[in-house]
């Protein structure tokens, strides 16, 4: 009885001592955002934070490859404003709350000037706090489900304005009027497919089912007797991982294929192609921005130059390639703002472009997207992704969806 | 510490070795309260204190998972469950306080349909939502607990079915995300009961409430092992049929330390919200819900500072170690794991009793005083062994 009473006799003096803080503190607006960047040496820290452990490793660590050679790259060229790069790696460990710890630490701890990194969307969701309550600067690499605009954040990867909605645009022009929605069970396919649902309704498009499958899932049947069952003429898959190897094998087990019902995947890039086997996706079709196959000088030299420091057997993907860029584009960003300030880097970034791999990209000062053309592509016997359609020109990145009627009341 | 039950029946020296016992228990909780609130805060920075913070809520569920599997022999496999239903009713809480009176939570208009469901909205309260963290939990562990515990399912056949609990609760969070949040779980939170959450002192004051917090429960389950509920808790896992013929209903004994873990970790995940300031699928299902399990095992399941000191030792570990070799950091993790349950299966708590039991010699293990420790080191494999063997005759 004792100790019970004098251990809530402690915790009680905690309590009150914490009233007693918290009271005065709730006043004073938090000033966290100091930062601590060290600037005045020849070298400058940034963070890379991807995933090393977990499921997402497999796909992250090709991201932390091409974060790699991009920091090679411009310190071999001298660096950022005469500053050379000091990578400091973390491992996000395919878990929210892991990205949310280590990104604090990046920032708080090691000071860096920028991080690059994340991939799912609750990673980026569980970082975003921390890189606004800091005033810090996050650059994320991959396509994603937009209705996202922070000050903080740059998304190089595309909003769904220059993936989802091409990738209609091109079914459409195909003459596709029944078009079956499969896909994991998770934020971006249900924010796609809310978007896929609006548009079809403005252009003449009847969306013929509509089935998600937990990621992971591997047992197909179900959803492909579905699928054939509803007459569909078009597929638009935003299936996630294995799940994509079940779920074409089965396709073709009932005997569907590419002429009479094509499949436009939002998932499947040049890393995935092996991974599912050639032989079940040859000739079906993808939606992206980058391919390994896009002819660009630039990108000669990116998949020469990342084909020699990782194998000649190695492959580059949109978020790769994605995040490569960044890695340039905040160069860009600090050397017009002369400054690694984060309030200078934020206003010097409108009109910022690179030569990408991809293609010319410029960066929108007011949602933090960057301009990119819309490829869609058929997959190839050699597993690489080949270009079948293209946007006329860079699409404006354009998160809420703002400038499409249909999207009206979706944000 | 947990020979302290031992050491009561004993009779003889009771008076003396109580006290001696008091005093020692006296100054390790002041020896804690002074670490926790006065040496952390003190030398720890903003970003750490915060990580202390976040361990603590990890141990909640560790002190609770000590009582139910350690003291009670129920392997609690499913933990993520309750700490899910702490966490989202306060993180549903705080989504609505940021809304403001009438608001909806800024996921729902972007996800749903832009309206708040009715199940929601009676934790737009303070007091319902604090509440309902501790009730809610409790519920449903007394409801599963009374289904499972009357029925007499134990060993295996309990730990799969609380482990299906966890991955159906995270698949229902998931596809329901309209209202869930889904997979990106609720984030984005701004205030803390109308205090600032980006604000250090407000984080320091949360650290300083799950340190108390987590104090608080230590001490109360210290309570329930030296009680008379404590020694039939032990006696139900060593030997169930001999309770019934006695005339307890172990059904009852077992619900009450299932309901309690159940508390403690909705307590804990309510905590961890605000600290980390995310809470998604991933932090309730089969791995987290496993994860919680890591702690209390390397620490020593059965003594009272074990899963604690265990859980937090394991998140610390898993932190420096991440920072310091992010790309292979997993192997140390799998190889400690793998030491203590081939070497120790008692925890590392039970190191001391090894030790002795070696020194004492096969021939000598039956004398009585020297005995206790050993007893105590020894007490954590029979669970174990109910737990292979399964079901119960």
């Amino acid at each position: 009885m004792a100790a019970l009473a004098v251990a809530l006799g402690l915790t009680g003096c905690g309590g009150a001592r914490t009233d007693a803080g918290s009271s005065g503190g709730s006043t004073s607006s938090g000033d966290a955002a100091a930062s601590c960047v060290d600037t005045s040496g020849d070298s400058v820290k940034i963070g890379f934070l991807n995933s090393l452990s977990g499921t997402m490793a497999i796909s992250e660590q090709t991201v932390r490859d091409a974060l790699d050679l991009a920091a090679e790259e411009i310190n071999a060229d001298g660096g950022v404003l005469g500053k050379q790069l000091e990578v400091v790696g973390e491992d996000g460990a395919s878990e929210p709350t892991v990205f949310a710890e280590k990104a604090e630490k990046l920032v708080s701890s090691d000071c860096v000037a920028a991080v690059f990194g994340g991939w799912t969307s609750s990673s980026r969701k569980a970082m975003l706090p921390v890189f606004e309550s800091k005033d810090a600067l996050l650059f994320y690499p991959v396509q994603y489900e937009g209705l996202e605009a922070s000050p903080n954040i740059f998304y190089t990867g595309a909003t769904t304005n220059q993936q989802i909605v091409p990738g209609m645009d091109y079914l459409k022009e195909q003459g596709k009027t029944k078009v079956f929605l499969v896909g994991s069970d998770y934020v971006f396919p249900r924010t796609a497919n809310k978007i896929i649902n609006a548009y079809a309704e403005a252009n003449g498009i009847e969306i013929v089912g509509e089935e998600y499958a937990p990621l992971g899932h591997t047992d197909f049947s179900t959803i492909v007797n579905k699928l054939k069952a509803s007459g569909a003429d078009a597929v638009f898959n935003t299936l996630n991982g294995d799940s994509n190897v079940a779920f074409f094998k089965e396709y073709k087990n009932v005997g569907l294929g590419v002429d009479t019902t094509p499949v436009v995947s939002v998932s499947i890039a040049e890393e995935e192609v092996g991974g599912i086997g050639v032989e079940n996706i040859e000739g079906q079709l993808t939606a992206w921005n980058y391919y390994q196959t896009v002819e660009s000088p630039a990108n000669t030299t990116f998949v020469e130059a990342f084909k020699a420091k990782y194998g000649e057997d190695r492959v580059t993907s949109d978020p790769m390639e994605a995040a490569y860029t960044s890695l340039y584009l905040w160069k860009g960003m600090v050397e017009k703002a002369e400054s690694f300030d984060v309030a200078a880097v934020q206003d010097a970034a409108d009109g910022v472009t690179f030569e990408a791999p991809e293609g010319t990209v410029t960066v929108n000062g007011e949602n933090h997207h960057i301009a990119k053309t819309a490829l869609i592509g058929k997959i190839g016997a050699d597993g690489l992704i080949y270009t079948e359609w293209s946007s006329d020109e860079a699409i404006e990145p354009d998160p809420f969806l703002e400038g499409y009627d249909w999207a009206e009341g979706l944000s | 510490m947990s020979p302290a039950g031992t050491a009561e029946r004993r009779g003889g020296a009771v008076g003396r070795l109580l006290t001696g016992e008091r005093v020692r228990t006296l100054a390790g909780f002041a020896v804690a309260a002074v670490a926790l609130f006065g040496v952390a805060p003190a030398l720890l920075s903003d970003f750490r204190l915060g990580l202390l913070a976040k361990f603590c809520c990890l141990a909640m569920v560790a002190v609770g998972i000590g009582l139910a599997w350690g003291r009670g022999g129920m392997l609690t496999l499913g933990q993520g469950v309750y700490f899910g239903l702490g966490g989202y009713l306060m993180a549903m809480h705080l989504k609505l306080a940021d809304a403001g009176p009438g608001g909806v939570p800024d996921f729902m208009l972007l996800y749903g349909d832009g309206t708040v469901p009715g199940w929601w909205e009676p934790l737009r309260s303070p007091v319902v939502t604090v509440v309902a963290i501790v009730l809610v939990p409790v519920a449903l562990a007394s409801a599963l607990g009374f289904a499972v515990f009357t029925r007499r399912v134990r060993g295996a056949y309990f730990a799969i079915l609380s482990q299906a609990l966890a991955a159906a609760f995270a698949i229902l969070l998931v596809g329901q995300q309209k209202v869930t949040g889904g997979t990106n779980g609720l984030n984005g939170f701004r205030s803390f009961f109308g205090y600032d959450l980006a604000d250090p002192v407000n984080k320091e004051m949360l650290y300083l409430i799950a340190a108390g917090t987590l104090l608080a429960m230590v001490a109360i389950v210290r309570l329930l092992m030296r009680s008379r509920f404590g020694e039939l808790l032990v006696a139900v896992r060593d030997q169930e049929n001999r309770v019934r013929f006695l005339g307890y209903d172990p059904a009852a004994v077992k619900v009450v330390a299932y309901a309690v873990a159940a508390a403690f970790a909705g307590i804990g995940g309510a905590l961890f919200v605000p600290i980390v300031g995310i809470i998604s699928p991933a932090d309730v299902g089969v791995v987290p819900s496993i994860g919680f399990l890591v702690g209390v095992a390397i620490g020593g399941r059965a003594t009272l500072l074990g899963p604690v000191l265990g859980a937090l030792a394991v998140s610390w570990a898993q932190t420096s170690l991440s920072e310091q070799f992010p790309s292979f950091w997993t192997y140390f993790q799998g190889a400690l794991f793998i030491v203590v349950v081939a070497f120790l299966p008692g925890g590392l708590a039970s190191l001391g009793g090894v030790r002795r039991r070696w020194r004492a010699g096969r021939a000598e293990r039956d004398d009585v005083p020297d005995e206790v420790p050993a007893r105590a080191a020894q007490a954590p494999t029979t669970p174990s062994e109910t737990v292979t063997s399964g079901s119960t005759p």
